[in-house]
C-alpha cells in the first residue's frame, strides 16, 4: 500500500510546477522516437508470428466439417484486436520499453544526475518522465495499429502458405459479423497499456538508490511489476466495457 | 553568505547531523572537512535541499531555505550550482549541450548568446575545442571542469562542490582546487566545498569547518588548522607521514 501511495504521489509530481512548453516538445519527439520508433521491428516480428500461429492452431482445433473455414480468420481476427495486439503488445513493450526507462533513469539516479537537476530547479520528474508517459501514449495505440495489421497479414499469409484457409476465406471471416466496438476496446486498452508501463517503470527507476546492481533490479522489477498491472488493468477494462 | 542553524538529520533512526551551525561567507572558499561517514555529503544535500533537515534552518542571504515555500525554493535553486562528485554530466549529452543545459532550461536566451556563454563558461575551466566531445570520451579532470563550467554557466551566487578531487591525481587535484578558489574571488559568490583531502585544505581553505561524528568540532582557516589543540582534528590533520613530519 505505501508504494501504490508514493506512485500516485509520484504521478501528481508530473504535472506539478513544469518547466515552459516548448523545453517538453523537443524532448517528447526524442522519446516518441526512442519508445516508439524503436520498438516498430520487435512489435512487427512479434505481431506477425502471433497471428501466423494463431491462424495454424486455430484451424488445427477447428475438426468439425460443419464450421465453415472462414471463422478460423474470424477468431484471428477477434483474438488479434481484443487481446494480441494491445494486450501481449503491452507485455512485449514492457520487457523492451519498461526496461530501458527503469535503466535510464535508475542510472541517472545513482550517477548523481537526477540530484544535479533538481539542485537547478528544475522538477526532475517532471521533466525526465512526463515526457516519456507522453510519448508512450502517443506510441503505443500506433504500434498497437500496426502490430494489429501485421498479425491478421500475418495469419493471413499462414494460412494461405499452408492451404488451411483460402485467401477469399480468410478475408470473408475478417469482414463478416465486425464489431467496430472492438477497435475503439482495444484503443481505450493501448492508451491505458501505455501509461502504465511508461508510469510505473519510470516509478521504479526514479526511485532507485545503491548501485550497478539496484539498476538492474529496478529493471526487473519495472517489467514485472508493469506485466502485473497491464494483466490487472486488461481484466478490469474487459469486464466494465465490454 | 549562507548561514546554518542547528542542522539535525537522522536516516533511519540514526543521528547524522548533531546540531551544526555555521556562517560560509561570500567570496571566500568555505570547506566542510572531516573523516569519511562524518556527515560532510549529507550535510551539503541539506544546505542545497536534496535532503530536508529534520531541524534547524538554512539561510541563503537572509532567506529562510528551509521553510521557504516551492517558489522560494526554485528561486534559490537558480542561484546554485553544484559540482558533483562524480561529474553528474548528463550522458547522452556533448559537453557543450551539457554546459548549455541549465540555459536552454531555465532563461530565454536566444542561440547565439547561450553558445557566447557557454564558450565563455569552457575557456574560464581552460577547455577548449572539447565542446562536441560525449562524457564518456573526456578525462575525470576534464568532467570536473564541465561540471564547474555548467555549475557557474547560469551565473550562479552559489557554488557548491562535493569531493573534488575525488579519483584525481594530486596535480589534477591542485588544479581543480585553484579553479574553484578563483572562480569564488572573480565572481564573488560564496563556495562551499566537501573534501577530506587535506591537500585541498591547505591550498584554498579561507574558511574550514571540521566535523566529527556528526558535531561541529572545529572551525578556523588554513592558516591556524595545524596549531589546534582538539585532538580529532590532529588526528586527522596529522594521519599521514608527510604531515607528521612538516609538525615535527
Amino acid at each position: 500500500m505505501k508504494s501504490i501511495g508514493k506512485y500516485i504521489i509520484f504521478i501528481g509530481l508530473l504535472f506539478s510546477n513544469r518547466e515552459k512548453f516548448s523545453t517538453y516538445v523537443k524532448l517528447i519527439l526524442e522519446e516518441c522516437v526512442s519508445i516508439g520508433v524503436n520498438s516498430i521491428v520487435l512489435v512487427a516480428i512479434v505481431a506477425t508470428f502471433i497471428g501466423a500461429v494463431s491462424t495454424i492452431q486455430t484451424a488445427y482445433n477447428l475438426v468439425s466439417p460443419f464450421i465453415p473455414r472462414y471463422v478460423i480468420s474470424q477468431v484471428v481476427r477477434d483474438l488479434t484486436i481484443l487481446e494480441l495486439a494491445p494486450s501481449i503488445m503491452a507485455i512485449v513493450f514492457a520487457g523492451k520499453v519498461g526496461s530501458h526507462i527503469a535503466g535510464e533513469l535508475g542510472t541517472m539516479r545513482i550517477t548523481e544526475q537526477i540530484d544535479a537537476l533538481e539542485v537547478m530547479g528544475i522538477n526532475s520528474a517532471s521533466y525526465l518522465v512526463l515526457p516519456k508517459v507522453i510519448a508512450a501514449i502517443i506510441t503505443y495505440p500506433l504500434l498497437v495499429i500496426i502490430a494489429g495489421y501485421l498479425a491478421i497479414a500475418g495469419g493471413y499469409m499462414a494460412g494461405a502458405a499452408t492451404g488451411v484457409i483460402t485467401g477469399a476465406e480468410y478475408i470473408y471471416g475478417l469482414r463478416v459479423d465486425f464489431n467496430p466496438f472492438t477497435v475503439t476496446f482495444a484503443m481505450i486498452k493501448s492508451l491505458v497499456f501505455a501509461f502504465l508501463v511508461a508510469s510505473i517503470s519510470a516509478y521504479k527507476g526514479f526511485y532507485t538508490s545503491g548501485g550497478a546492481l539496484e539498476v538492474g533490479k529496478a529493471s526487473t522489477s519495472a517489467v514485472t511489476n508493469s506485466c502485473i498491472a497491464v494483466l490487472c488493468a486488461d481484466y478490469l477494462l474487459a469486464q466494465l466495457l465490454l | 553568505m549562507i548561514e546554518i542553524k542547528n542542522i539535525h538529520k537522522s536516516f533511519d533512526g540514526k543521528e547524522i547531523l548533531k546540531g551544526i551551525s555555521g556562517v560560509f561567507d561570500k567570496g571566500k572558499t568555505n570547506l566542510i572537512i572531516g573523516a569519511s561517514g562524518t556527515g560532510k555529503s549529507v550535510l551539503l544535500k541539506c544546505i542545497v535541499g536534496l535532503f530536508q533537515p529534520d531541524d534547524g534552518d538554512v539561510f541563503y542571504d537572509g532567506r529562510d531555505f528551509t521553510h521557504a515555500d516551492r517558489n522560494l525554493k526554485i528561486e534559490v535553486r537558480r542561484e546554485i550550482g553544484m559540482l558533483f562528485q562524480g561529474g553528474a554530466l548528463f550522458d547522452s549529452k556533448t559537453v557543450e549541450q551539457n554546459v548549455m543545459f541549465p540555459l536552454n532550461v531555465l532563461t530565454n536566451m536566444s542561440q547565439e548568446e547561450k553558445l557566447d556563454r557557454v564558450n565563455f563558461c569552457l575557456k574560464r575551466v581552460d577547455l577548449e575545442n572539447v565542446n562536441d566531445q560525449m562524457p564518456s570520451e573526456i578525462s575525470g579532470g576534464m568532467k570536473k571542469r564541465v561540471g564547474i563550467a555548467r555549475a557557474i554557466v547560469n551565473n550562479s551566487q552559489y557554488l557548491f562542490c562535493d569531493e573534488p578531487n575525488s579519483g584525481l591525481d594530486p596535480q589534477t587535484s591542485i588544479r581543480i582546487d585553484n579553479l574553484i578558489q578563483e572562480i569564488t574571488q572573480e565572481f564573488d559568490i560564496t563556495t562551499i566545498v566537501v573534501t577530506h583531502d587535506m591537500n585541498s585544505v591547505m591550498e584554498i581553505g579561507d574558511y574550514i569547518m571540521f566535523l566529527h561524528q556528526g558535531h561541529k568540532v572545529w572551525e578556523g582557516t588554513e592558516n591556524n588548522i595545524a596549531h589546534s589543540d582538539v585532538q580529532e582534528l590532529n588526528d586527522f590533520v596529522f594521519a599521514n607521514k608527510l604531515m607528521r613530519s612538516l609538525r615535527a
